[in-house]
């Protein structure tokens, strides 16, 4: 049995909380680059005031938004690895305030009904997955509150097809492309249950934009639904132009005969992520 | 695409020359204020209190700033989305707030607040809150301390890039989405 100390889990996921804040992944800028490319005059202006944000972002140590986001953690967590000191969540939790505190960032999480804040951005929301091998992988994203709110979950009739998916996930990009910011990525989680679903939407998204999905027809469905929501036409802040959407991401599971589970997650462009392996 | 460049206050005449889709370049003050100012705004003037800072022509921008680091004013400050102050911002034009900054399209009935005021809704760029932060050089106090990071500030602002998104005349900057086109083929 392997044995990781809890503090450099600690320290870990704090550096990853800033560093996830602060730059913009190495995908996200290709995927600006390329559609700046082919933009009009309004939407290369828009590129170009994101890709300048990027970058004063890195330099001067200001997050790239100032809605920091809650705190989401995907841990997959060898057999064979245990973390000596305290448990992974505590860890996990302390790194989080840790970072989010030396980070300069902004502390968003409140009691639901009172709405205080809680004033540390605590507690992470956490999904841990037990996986062969003996190795810590943790991937944290910060999800804002334009994301969250315009993202949906749908339970299609059981024999829907691919275009009644793509129909749904194009009218939700429609309902809410003026109030994200866009260009948006979409994550689907097709099939799996009501909750399964909603859970792989923002897993989807953890595959880079300019990653081919290894099974021809998703590669195929990722690939149209990104054209159809391209040809909605409203562009980069939704003031018109060629990209929308920069990019599709789909993980599908398999699912009650009577149900199909649909969860569109309508992430903003800066698509905020970033992994360690310990 | 025209570009402008305006100092705040602004005046009616300022407003009435912007037309949706216009780039405007804003130098001068800008005040912070979200859901909780405006109430806390709203109820002060509804009790006969003074104003907190001078309404006539000035500029809100609905922005919650991450925290500030040593170096800096003001941390990340991006826009808010803009229509969750649709409930208020009408009143606020009625009293001589001549535009807002956000981001994200507003509630049908702000067309006619902006047309009847002469008022403008200017959109910044959404999420791009370390570029628009350098546009900031001064960061003051103006009212309401006890909300916290939701208190009023006065933001001194030079050249603070910004689209003209609605305009006085009626004229909303934002495209409809082509739906039939997105799901033909």
């Amino acid at each position: 049995m392997r044995k990781i100390p809890a503090r450099a889990v600690v320290d870990q996921v704090a550096a990853m909380c800033v560093a996830a804040n602060r730059r913009l992944p190495p995908d996200v800028h290709r995927a600006f680059l390329r559609a700046q490319a082919q933009e009009t005059p309004m939407g290369r202006e828009a590129f170009r005031q994101l890709l300048d944000n990027a970058a004063l972002s890195a330099e001067l140590g200001l997050p790239l938004c100032q809605d920091c986001g809650m705190a989401v953690f995907f841990v997959e967590m060898g057999e064979d690895v245990r973390v000596d000191g305290m448990g992974l969540r505590q860890a996990i939790n302390e790194g989080m305030v840790k970072g989010y505190r030396e980070g300069f960032l902004r502390k968003s999480t409140c009691d639901p009904f009172t709405r205080i804040n809680r004033g540390d951005n605590s507690p992470a929301v956490i999904h841990f997955d037990i996986v062969p091998g003996d190795t810590l992988r943790i991937v944290m994203t910060a999800e804002g509150a334009s994301a969250d709110n315009a993202s949906r979950v749908a339970m299609l009739a059981p024999h829907s097809d691919l275009d009644a998916v793509r129909d749904f996930a194009v009218r939700c990009v429609a309902e809410v492309c003026h109030g994200v910011c866009a260009p948006v990525s979409l994550g689907l989680g097709i099939g799996g249950s009501f909750e399964l679903a909603a859970l792989n939407a923002k897993k989807a998204l953890l595959r880079p934009i300019d990653n081919i999905h290894p099974d021809p027809a998703m590669a195929q469905l990722e690939e149209t639904l990104c054209e159809a929501v391209n040809r909605l036409g409203t562009g980069p802040l939704g003031l018109g132009g060629n990209t929308t959407c920069l990019g599709v991401k789909v993980l599908a599971a398999p699912c009650h005969r009577d149900a199909l589970p649909l969860a569109v997650y309508i992430q903003c462009h800066c698509a905020r992520r970033v992994e360690v392996v310990l | 695409m025209r570009t402008r460049a305006l100092s705040t206050p602004l005046s009616a005449e300022d407003a009435a020359g912007l037309r949706a889709g216009d780039v405007l370049y804003l130098t001068g003050t800008l005040y912070t204020a979200r859901e909780e100012a405006h109430q806390r705004l709203l109820d002060d003037l509804d009790a006969g209190l003074p104003e907190p800072f001078p309404l006539e022509g000035a500029v809100i921008y609905y922005v919650g700033p991450s925290p500030m680091t040593q170096h800096r004013p003001i941390g990340a400050a991006g826009p808010s989305s803009a229509s969750r102050m649709d409930p208020y911002a009408p009143r606020l034009h009625q009293l001589g707030v001549r535009a807002s900054i956000g981001k994200g399209r507003r509630l049908p009935l702000m067309r006619a607040a902006l047309m009847e005021h002469g008022g403008v809704y200017l959109g910044a760029t959404g999420g791009a809150g370390a570029l628009l932060s350098l546009c900031i050089r001064q960061v003051r106090l103006a009212a309401y301390p006890e909300l916290g990071p939701e208190a009023v500030y006065a933001l001194d602002v030079a050249e603070f890039p910004l689209v003209v998104l609605q305009d006085c005349h009626g004229a909303d900057m934002h495209v409809a989405p082509n739906l039939e086109a997105a799901l033909s083929g």
